[in-house]
């Protein structure tokens, strides 16, 4: 039997994936990205698990505005992606170091 | 509770979203040149905001008559002392914005539309009473925050500190909603009073887990140590009239998102928090001191400024009493002040060729050079260093008193001396400007509306806003009371 334990351990793992996708990963920004899309995921399992455990329906309305507003984030985040890659040439982490100090 | 006077209390937002959508088909009709006209717009839209704010009736706090949609929003004395003082911030910061691109890439009409919906946003995060509207509230104005840090398209400063910014934002939103949901999981519910009423009675590990994740990642939106390593990055790299927004009214929203968010759903459980506030105050106090002595970039060097100026502001949410959060109030109104005062003093600061002059070595002598402007920022920095006739003494002040009448003295004397060090840069700018010789030779005028936000921020923050504290005091503290009402 599959118990709301297992979701929420699920979405844990989903989370920390996430997590070290950012900082871990040192080769391309869209990975980082990805990492983000996966942190929102664990999230939306986590809420859609604990609103079938609890019997309430308000925790899938909240997934359903987080898929709707991380699709506005990635638009966003790509479009930025996109002019930094116009003026560098390049989306490798390594070089987004220029600002420092 | 009716539909209609839901429609009525949420009235701000409404209005600015029809006034930001319309703005947005005449800039799409109409193109770049119209882009002045659509920023007046814009601040007259704003204006008639705080008009309609101002004169919501707030009632008595505790008969939740001024909730909305059945809680998710709540327009309480609290969220119309935030809301009037994000929309003046966001006012101030149109007024400064269009010379600045118009010599650059070209300004767009899009800037002053993205500052409405952000506007709505941070309006919507200081009235939010249900996790929902909170994160809605937040996404929208992170997401045009990130737009605005990387609207130079042109320059590779912005670029890359619009990146940064969307990274580390993304994820601070990323953490908050795990905490949000492990919340909800525990608590069986969204709603704020809901949440505390659940926690009263039982408060498992995993509750604390989300009340912990979710103050982390508001903590990466107020930039407090240890998540505040983006600030200094962004504050540099994006232009410099949006990184007087960044310091200004997205503070103020996320700091009274903050503070509604700990001391009412989570208002039962102080104990949990307290410890992690009272870390967060400490660091951002040493690190915002500190750090900022080494810098050379003016920019930079307002950046830790407002680090540490967070550090005094999460020293009266330690405190969690009503007196810690109208001590918050009257800091933030101070703290925009000086803000919007020192960043509207660094868009003048320009050479003959209209480049910016944005380092130590670009300001010495400036008292011979531009002597009004000298002076102005001399009143500011003082100010920002906490020097006694100055307004920003009493902020400090009313923070620490909270801090100590909380019990909460060791906390208060460490704040106190690291002031004292933070004292030691600001007084440098004074340094600088007064006694160095002066290199090079500034643009002697400055448009009229950057003097109309400098020479009221000064008059803030000079001694004559000692005339307001009565006013400013009891406002303050009636809407600190609605907070502690509602519980």
């Amino acid at each position: 039997m599959i118990g709301i334990e297992h979701y929420v351990f699920l979405s844990a793992i989903l989370f920390v994936l996430g997590v070290l996708g950012i900082f871990l990963n040192r080769k391309n920004i869209i990975v980082i990205l990805m990492a983000i899309e996966l942190i929102l995921l664990a999230v939306n399992i986590n809420l859609v698990a604990f609103s079938a455990f609890l019997g309430d329906l308000v925790g899938q309305i909240f997934a359903m505005f987080v898929l709707t507003v991380a699709a506005g984030e990635a638009a966003i985040g790509l479009a930025i992606l996109v002019i930094y890659f116009r003026g560098r040439g390049t989306i490798a982490v390594d070089s987004v170091d220029r600002l420092k100090g | 509770m009716s539909y209609a006077s839901s429609l009525y209390f949420t009235g701000t937002e409404i209005g600015l979203s029809l006034a930001g959508l319309v703005l947005l088909l005449v800039v799409a009709w109409t193109g770049a040149k119209s882009a002045r006209v659509i920023t007046i717009l814009a601040v007259s839209a704003l204006v008639g905001a705080i008009a309609f704010t101002a004169s919501l009736p707030t009632g008595s706090p505790a008969d939740g008559f001024n909730s909305a949609f059945g809680g998710l929003l709540r327009m309480d004395s609290f969220a119309v002392f935030a809301k009037i003082l994000i929309y003046l911030a966001t006012i101030a910061c149109l007024i400064i914005t269009p010379r600045f691109f118009e010599e650059r890439d070209g300004y767009r009409g899009e800037y002053p539309v993205l500052m409405l919906f952000g506007a709505i946003g941070m309006g919507m995060m200081v009235s939010a009473t249900n996790l929902m509207t909170l994160y809605i509230g937040l996404e929208l104005s992170s997401l045009s925050s990130y737009v605005f840090a990387s609207f130079l398209r042109s320059d590779w400063r912005s670029n890359e500190a619009g990146l940064k910014y969307f990274i580390l934002g993304a994820l601070a939103s990323g953490i908050i909603l795990y905490g949000m949901s492990l919340v909800y999981g525990f608590a069986g519910t969204t709603d704020y009073s809901g949440i505390r009423a659940a926690f009263s009675t039982h408060f498992p590990i995993g509750a604390l887990f989300g009340v912990v994740f979710v103050l982390a990642g508001l903590a990466f939106k107020i930039a407090a140590v240890p998540f505040h390593m983006w600030t200094p990055d962004v504050y540099e790299g994006a232009p410099t009239p949006v990184t007087a927004f960044f310091a200004s009214a997205p503070k103020v929203a996320a700091i009274g998102m903050l503070v509604r968010m700990a001391l009412v759903p989570f208002g039962g459980e102080v104990e949990a928090w307290r410890q992690i506030v009272i870390f967060a105050s400490i660091a951002s106090i040493v690190v915002g001191a500190l750090g900022a002595i080494g810098q050379q970039n003016l920019k930079r060097l307002l950046a830790y400024s407002s680090i540490n100026n967070v550090g005094f502001l999460l020293v009266g949410l330690a405190a969690a009493t009503p007196a810690g959060a109208s001590a918050i109030l009257i800091y933030l109104v101070i703290y925009v002040a000086m803000t919007l005062g020192s960043f509207s003093a660094l868009l003048m600061l320009r050479d003959k060729e209209g480049q910016p002059l944005e380092t130590f070595a670009d300001i010495s002598g400036l008292s011979t050079t531009r002597p009004g402007l000298a002076w102005c920022l001399l009143f500011v920095m003082f100010s920002l260093a906490g020097i006694p006739p100055l307004f920003g003494f009493w902020a400090k002040f009313v923070v620490f008193q909270a801090a100590v009448q909380a019990g909460l003295v060791p906390l208060a004397a460490i704040g106190i001396a690291a002031s004292v060090i933070g004292a030691f840069y600001y007084l440098r700018f004074i340094k600088v400007m007064f006694f160095d010789e002066s290199k090079r030779e500034p643009e002697q005028t400055s448009p009229m509306g950057h003097w109309v936000v400098l020479v009221v921020s000064v008059i803030v923050i000079s001694p004559l806003g000692y005339f307001a504290t009565p006013w400013l005091g009891s406002v303050a503290s009636q809407a600190a009371a609605a907070l502690f009402a509602v519980a």
